[in-house]
């Protein structure tokens, strides 16, 4: 005959947390390794224009980075209030500095790479189309023709 | 005399040290992947062929013009940006065979077989330097939005109901051959207002 289980004999073993560090350990690892602390800061103020039929950019690191909006408001005093064009951290002072920034992040590039390269345009959506054509022309005679215009997604179309 | 064991050091604040790590990596962590519109430059202009403009029959050019008011003109008419991407469709597929759209071509395309194409068409976008980056990307956004679509409606037809972006890369690469993206950006000009539709 079977035994009767005295009320309350056994208790739930508790559950094994050892294994927990592990996988906390490797979501670390995987956050770790996919991080990239922003790479530039910004001089500029971006609000960037909206768009629909927008694609993703695949390869980051084939992307360099080329910003243009106005100064933010505690650089105005020495930069002024019209469009600037920013590279990494400080403003372009002549448009052929475009030209030489490109082919400095070429060359550093690995030379499979190079050809692939993409120039992402982060510009403000209010900038005049003037300051943005001149940086066209310094790319195009750069040969640096594949070209990024960011911006965001927007729900509905016209 | 009794053997004294090692006390095992006690683990169980690691997880709390890790998690402290994850959460600061994951405020950190950008995962935002940048989105936008994807474009090649032409190559820059040899001096020697400076002045040499290429003859492009003109049924063949849509002229797009954007003023420094952000106004949009198209072939000499006015008109507003929502109405942009089916006169652009019209003008890419031209359907009905229209005397003053594209002259098509018949072209044996894998996959879809001989048909007849706009091959030659040209989108000619103009802005002006006074023209604001947000008009000017809407403007673009339309054109590439005007192809999506034919391209959409083309491979939903020829693939058994699937979209372009379900495709197969050789038959993307079909449908792109059927419709090819050409919209090219003139050489900058300076434009006071829009300068007239025919040039």
């Amino acid at each position: 005959m079977a035994k009767f289980r005295k009320e309350g004999g056994k208790r739930l073993p508790a559950i094994s947390t050892a294994s927990l560090p592990d996988i906390i350990f490797m979501l670390l690892f995987f956050f770790m390794t996919t991080t990239t602390m922003k790479e530039n800061t910004m001089l500029v103020d971006l609000k960037l224009p909206e768009a629909t039929e927008l694609t993703k950019l695949e390869k980051k690191s084939l992307a360099k980075y080329i910003y243009i909006g106005v100064p933010k408001r505690e650089l105005q005093k020495q930069n002024g209030t019209e469009a600037r064009v920013q590279l990494d951290d400080a403003f372009a002072k002549k448009p052929a500095d475009v030209g030489s920034y490109i082919a400095q992040k070429r060359d550093a590039m690995p030379e499979n790479d190079q050809p692939l390269m993409i120039v992402s345009l982060k510009v403000d959506k209010d900038t005049k189309m003037g300051v943005v054509t001149d940086v066209k022309q310094e790319l195009r005679k750069a040969y640096a023709r594949k070209i990024y215009y960011t911006a965001n997604e927007r729900a509905n179309a016209y | 005399m009794k053997k004294r064991e090692i006390q095992e050091i006690n683990a169980s604040s690691m997880a709390d040290i890790s998690f402290l790590l994850l959460i600061f990596f994951l405020v950190t962590t950008s995962m935002a992947t940048d989105k936008g519109l994807f474009r090649t430059l032409p190559p820059p202009v040899e001096k020697k062929e400076k002045n040499e403009e290429v003859e492009v029959n003109k049924r063949n050019i849509m002229l797009v013009l954007v003023n420094s008011s952000d106004k949009l003109m198209v072939n000499g008419e006015v008109m507003d940006v929502s109405k942009l991407k089916e006169k652009a469709k019209e003008f890419i597929a031209n359907p009905a065979n229209k005397e003053n759209l594209p002259e098509k071509e018949v072209v044996d395309i894998p996959l879809l077989g001989r048909s007849s194409i706009t091959s030659k068409h040209v989108i000619s976008l103009q802005n002006d330097r006074g023209t604001s980056y947000q008009a000017y990307i809407a403007v673009q956004n339309e054109l590439v939005a005007a192809y999506n679509e034919l391209r959409n409606e083309l491979s939903v037809k020829k693939f058994s109901g699937r979209k372009y972006a379900e495709l197969t890369e050789e038959e993307q690469d079909a449908v792109k051959t059927f419709y090819p993206l050409k919209i090219s950006e003139a050489e900058p000009k300076n434009y006071g207002q829009a300068a007239g539709g025919a040039q």
